[in-house]
């Protein structure tokens, strides 16, 4: 009896025995606390000393505002983790500033491109512009004198490190006029090295070889004195520009034929003829590229026809993979059925096969002299399955929907899976026919769970960007249109097609205006989605 | 993409993925279905085999048909690009007679062309890939956390503010991206236009946007009780973060690194136009330009690629099935 009565005891004592373990949780949870502060401070290091870094460069360029905006960032990131306390910021700061600068930054900047006229041609400001028109019409002053250089190199900037016929050291960059320095001389009297700055020596020069025969350095602030360049990368000689800037009146004149270009106010510098000066220089032009966009014939009718045919190829993407796979859901909802699990795995590869490489092979299946489809399945027949306006609209569509099927057909089953039997087994008691069952209980419970995923599906459809550029790039092109706009293409590829495309210059002004325009629309449509969805309501 | 429309999804993929949480969600019942209808089966087979073959192709004969159909409308493109792989004659004309021949040279001259560095692209594709997969996941963690388990103002703003930069894909601002890419390259050549390591930051500026709410819903299933009672115990909030949280959402945190390498590695816009130089271009850039110059002439070398590249997609994918599939629910990614 009394022997048992410790025994019967001892569960009860059990929990007891923890507390020895105390402490010794809480010198591991020091220790813990120890290699915590160690990583922080390590972690804490690095940021500062790439900020350091970061900043120590921009001094240099004199970016005075990226300057102060990455010094603030830095003492606002040091105070946040070596502050007690503040910890949501803790844990958002890393997130939020990548987020900062590459979401809302780029939304922010997009928005600003679209009042430019930024794109070929008009690149920069307007002094780069001047100094780049003066560059572009250098010429060989025809008895200039060999000036024996140093090509050197200082934090990715290359100069000129030069000595002149006089045997005075001078020391210039494409940025910086030449200015006399102290440089360390060779036997000659040629100036080879000059401290902050290293020398390229042979290889290095062969290797910037297309680097160093593009510097020219001017002689002085006035780039109409010329500019030093380097054949060879040891000797250099005078260039001057057969154009002429003349600050006062701010125009160039043409040295040899004596033509007057002045601002004409689009952001180049043009002549009573018309002709325009190359590179011109980036301005504000309001509301310019939307203008363009809605009244400008020759654009307006393409991008008209390539909104609808983005709505068109979002909505029938989404109907046609979501009844495919909600038929297939209901095909193999049958729990008789043996086999359905191989059916399932391979019914999935479309989705598991990146979808990049689906349309590539697709390009390849749908050739018009040697695809498989022509060749083997319509024994040798020559239909322009991506080359005819409707047809490359339906294999989009087709590749499309071989592409989504599966992801339909996955949360189909999923959703009709999740909808209690009870259900139906009482519509059927109650003597609904298997019809009205689905369509009048099982659809709409359905509807509710898979809504979400649709109008998410849409908002992917509406820019998929990879299956038409890869499959048609957009074509059959609309070779009536003013811009590089085809049958198939939507908005996004339209706007990549103006910023990057081959054919026709690079108008980043007029594509930021069309991304504007989808970020409109897709506002929009989010925006009446959550209405639908009452997802704010449920924010807490 | 994940679903921007719907915050219960996050938590019922939680119901699903998380095994202290798992409750009477609906993928029990599903898991359960087949069992009871299996012991079912086998009681009603004998009366199945009695059954005339009218009666069982209506029942579940035509549904073996349309099965039949569709495995072939689903793996036929897959076998084309197989089979062409295998080809050696080369050209797109010659790949139309499947599995005729079965001979690897493509997949060795895959590897020795120095104009269209395979290797180099397969490599680029992993590491962009992984490291992006490993930072999205590292900032989603942490911002997830915050919004799930402290209390702060601007919170409901913060959630509000991530659901609504969501709905813009990164890929709209693609033009900015190029001309903040060059000017940062301008500055730091080391992370501006033309470099991985730029490409890659560019990519985790869209990671919060794009998988913090699916992580966020996770996080709420995990009982709060657990942190509080580690708090009584002593451990700080960074040791109840990474020691005892990271390791019950483990789940969630597999499934958005795989969705994001998923992603990245599908990911051509902002990939073709920050990098230029073959060295350092990512499959989807490379193989792209590769076949599109001279399609047919390059088909039987490219599907070698393309064989070669889908293959740790859909290992990985096939893998981890079960867990996208929640996660799908969740948002879609293709």
């Amino acid at each position: 009896m009394t022997s048992t009565t410790p025994g019967a005891q001892q569960p009860i004592l059990a929990p007891p025995a923890a507390p020895p373990s105390r402490p010794r949780t809480a010198a591991r949870s020091h220790a813990q606390t120890v290699r915590g502060l160690l990583i922080k401070i390590a972690l804490l290091g690095l940021v500062d000393a790439v900020a350091l870094f970061a900043m120590f460069v921009l001094v240099m360029r004199e970016s005075w505002l990226i300057f102060a905006i990455a010094a603030v960032v830095t003492v606002v990131i040091n105070v946040i983790y070596l502050r007690p306390g503040w910890l949501p910021a803790k844990y958002l700061a890393p997130g939020v500033f990548f987020l900062a600068v590459f979401q809302i930054f780029i939304v922010g900047y997009s928005g600003y491109i679209a009042f430019t006229n930024y794109g070929d041609g008009h690149n920069s400001t307007k002094e780069d512009a001047i100094e780049s028109i003066i560059a572009n019409s250098l010429t060989r002053v025809p008895d200039s004198p060999a000036y024996r250089v140093t090509v050197v190199e200082q934090f990715g900037t290359y100069g000129f490190l030069v000595t002149d016929p006089d045997g005075e050291t001078l020391l210039g960059t494409p940025d910086q006029p030449l200015e006399e320095v102290d440089a360390e001389e060779d036997s000659t009297g040629k100036a080879v090295a000059v401290t902050g700055w290293t020398s390229l020596g042979f290889g290095d020069l062969l290797a910037n070889q297309s680097i160093v025969v593009d510097l020219s350095v001017p002689l002085s602030d006035d780039p109409n004195d010329g500019a030093l360049r380097t054949p060879d990368g040891s000797s250099a000689y005078v260039y001057t520009s057969d154009l002429v800037y003349d600050e006062a009146a701010d125009s160039f004149t043409d040295t040899t034929g004596g033509e007057v270009y002045v601002d004409g106010g689009d952001g180049a510098f043009v002549n009573d003829a018309g002709r325009e000066l190359q590179p011109g220089w980036k301005i504000d032009v309001g509301f310019e590229n939307f203008q363009r966009a809605f009244t400008n014939e020759d654009i307006r009718g393409p991008l008209l026809s390539v909104t609808l045919w983005t709505f068109a190829f979002a909505i029938l993407s989404v109907a046609s993979t979501f009844i495919l796979g909600l038929f297939l859901a209901i095909v193999f909802n049958a729990p008789h059925m043996r086999g359905k699990k191989i059916y399932r795995v391979i019914m999935v590869l479309p989705y598991a096969f990146p979808g990049f490489l689906s349309a590539l092979v697709f390009l390849g299946l749908f050739n018009e002299q040697f695809g498989f489809f022509n060749q083997v399945l319509l024994g040798g027949a020559s239909i322009p399955w991506l080359t005819d306006p409707w047809l490359a609209k339906f294999s989009i569509l087709f590749v499309n929907l071989w592409l989504g099927f599966p992801y339909m057909f996955l949360i189909c089953t999923g959703a009709l899976q999740s909808i209690p039997e009870e259900l139906s087994e009482a519509a059927t008691v109650d003597g609904a026919r298997p019809w009205a069952v689905f369509r009048l209980i099982k659809f709409p419970l359905l509807l509710v769970s898979v809504a979400p995923l649709l109008i998410s599906s849409f908002a992917f459809n509406f820019n998929n960007f990879n299956l038409i550029y890869m499959l048609t790039g957009g074509g059959p092109r609309d070779v009536a249109a003013g811009v590089d706009a085809g049958a198939t293409d939507i908005l996004i590829t339209l706007v990549y097609k103006v910023a990057f495309g081959e054919g026709t210059g690079r108008d980043y002004g007029l594509a930021s205006a069309f991304a504007i325009l989808i970020f409109l629309i897709v506002a929009t449509v989010s925006i009446v989605s959550f209405r639908q969805t009452k997802a704010l309501e449920e924010l807490n | 993409m994940s679903n921007p429309f719907n915050t219960e999804q996050g938590a019922q993929v939680g119901d699903r993925l998380n095994p202290l949480v798992a409750g009477s969600g609906p993928t029990d019942r599903a898991a359960r279905a087949p069992r009871t209808v299996q012991t079912a089966d086998g009681r009603l087979l004998p009366t199945r085999r009695r059954r005339s073959f009218p009666r069982w192709f209506a029942d579940t004969g035509w549904r073996h048909l349309i099965g039949v159909v569709m495995l072939v409308f689903a793996a036929f493109p897959l076998l084309y690009v197989l089979s062409a792989s295998l080809n050696p004659t080369g050209t797109l004309v010659g790949s139309n007679q499947l599995f005729r021949v079965v001979d690897f040279s493509n997949y060795v001259e895959l590897f020795q062309r120095p104009q269209q560095p395979y290797a180099a692209w397969f490599l680029n594709s992993l590491v962009i890939g992984l490291v992006t997969a490993a930072g999205t996941v590292f900032l989603g963690a942490l911002a997830a956390y915050a919004f799930s388990r402290l209390r702060f103002t601007g919170r409901r703003v913060g959630l509000l503010t991530l659901l609504l930069v969501q709905m813009f894909p990164q890929l709209l601002g693609v033009v900015a991206i190029f001309l903040l890419m060059s000017g940062i390259g301008e500055i730091f050549p080391q992370v501006g236009i033309g470099t991985q390591s730029g490409l890659i930051l560019v990519y985790l500026g869209g990671a919060l946007g794009v998988n913090t709410y699916l992580m966020y819903g996770f996080f709420n299933t995990i009982p709060v009780s657990i942190d509080e009672a580690a708090k009584l115990d002593g451990a700080s909030h960074a040791q109840i973060f990474f020691g005892i949280v990271l390791r019950l959402v483990a789940p969630i945190l597999a499934v958005v690194g795989l969705l994001s390498f998923i992603g990245t590695f599908s990911e051509f816009v902002i990939a073709s136009i920050m990098l230029t130089d073959p060295q350092t271009q990512t499959l989807a850039v490379g193989l792209y330009q590769f076949v599109s110059q001279e399609t047919s002439r390059n088909w039987a070398i490219f599907s070698a690629g393309a064989v070669l590249a889908a293959i740790p997609v859909m290992a990985l994918f096939l893998y981890l099935q079960k867990y996208i599939i929640g996660g799908l629910t969740a948002g879609s990614v293709k």
